[in-house]
């Protein structure tokens, strides 16, 4: 019992620590003000949103490049100047393209991205289908084995 | 007794048998197509370069001030006229100071104006940098906000635009301009824009 609920625990930890990286990553720590707090998490989720154009795979929250702490104070003026999230990632968008993007826009070069899993899924549900359906399915019996299955029972009625 | 009467068909297992393996092959199949797709990723240029989304669009509005000379404002309007260079530079640039003979020769041999950007810089350093190594920009804007560059999607230097007659923005190089990619990209370009109107 003791040992069980050591790996229950074990295993929250693990779980826990799991997680802890879909935290978002605030490495870099700028001294922006904001009028509220509101505005300060819509930052705060902006930046984690946007990629590092000069990293591979960073945020601009995590990034300390020149071009983060550009494109930071770029989203912090935006916000005091009212413009909504959307109009944010528009901006980020029509200069630096997908890239800048960690949830790329539906479109038709990003199509097999969005729905490919779908149609895979959809394919796989048609696959176990049909396979299942064909192993349930009892075969019917020839005309012949059918005589077969009655020369048997007649014979071992006889041996009675 | 009763097995042995049950005459066995032989050749139905059998066919299942040939249908089961073939059916295994599908996922073998989509596996190798997989893998063509994503390795096709491998073959892709170098990540770090972006492709630009400004190509074939005007080159943004802007009022910065001349690095030279910080009473004068430069607009858009001052690019425009001629098929033309914009050079992304900076002292912090190491790459920058690689390409700059190139730029040199261009501007002293090849009749193309190349007008630069000094981004992200401070104008005394900036202006330290160019006495030393020499000017071939016709002006350089002085963009230490970056804002231009912003503007430009500019995510770092050196970065090379092409622009045409009326200010839109050709081609973007992303790194440095050597003499071969001078000769094999830039330049057949610039003559094509010049021929072009």
């Amino acid at each position: 019992m003791i040992v069980r609920s050591r790996i229950f625990y074990f295993s929250l930890l693990l779980a826990v620590l799991a997680s802890l990286p879909t935290f978002p990553t605030l490495a870099a720590i700028d001294t922006y003000s904001f009028p509220n707090d509101e505005m300060r998490d819509r930052y705060n989720v902006l930046i984690d949103e946007l990629r590092c154009p000069q990293c591979l795979n960073t945020n601009l929250a995590g990034s300390d490049s020149m071009i983060s702490k550009d494109l930071r104070r770029e989203v912090h003026r935006l916000l005091l100047d009212g413009q909504t999230d959307d109009e944010i990632l528009d901006f980020m968008y029509e200069r630096y393209g997908d890239f800048i993007l960690y949830e790329p826009r539906v479109k038709t070069g990003t199509l097999v991205l969005w729905f490919g899993p779908f149609g895979l899924l959809l394919f796989a549900l048609v696959i176990g289908w049909r396979v299942s359906h064909r192993r349930s399915k009892p075969q019917a019996l020839t005309s012949e084995e059918q005589a077969q299955i009655d020369r048997l029972f007649d014979s071992s009625n006889e041996n009675k | 007794m009763s097995e042995a009467s049950v005459p066995a068909d032989g050749n139905q297992p059998k066919n299942d048998l040939k249908r089961v393996r073939r059916v295994l092959l599908i996922p073998l199949g989509m596996f190798f197509v997989l893998i063509t797709i994503l390795s096709m990723g491998f073959r892709l240029e170098d990540p770090h370069l972006l492709p630009s989304v400004l190509i074939d669009r005007p080159f943004p509005e802007f009022a910065l001030t001349d690095l030279h000379d910080p009473e004068r404002t430069i607009t858009v309007a001052d690019l425009k006229g001629e098929v033309a260079l914009v050079n992304v530079w900076a002292t912090w640039c190491p790459n920058c100071l690689i390409e700059h003979p190139e730029f040199m020769r261009i501007a002293a041999d090849e009749g193309v104006p190349i007008y630069g950007i000094n981004y992200n810089d401070e104008s005394g350093k900036a202006l330290r940098w160019l006495e030393r190594n020499g000017d071939p920009y016709r002006f350089s804007l002085f963009d230490n906000e970056g804002k231009l560059g912003i503007d430009l999607g500019v995510y770092g230097a050196p970065e090379t635009f092409v622009i045409d007659r009326n200010g839109v923005i050709q081609f973007k190089h992303v790194g440095t301009v050597t003499p071969e990619i001078w000769s094999l990209t830039l330049k057949p370009l610039i003559q094509q824009l010049r021929e072009q109107s």
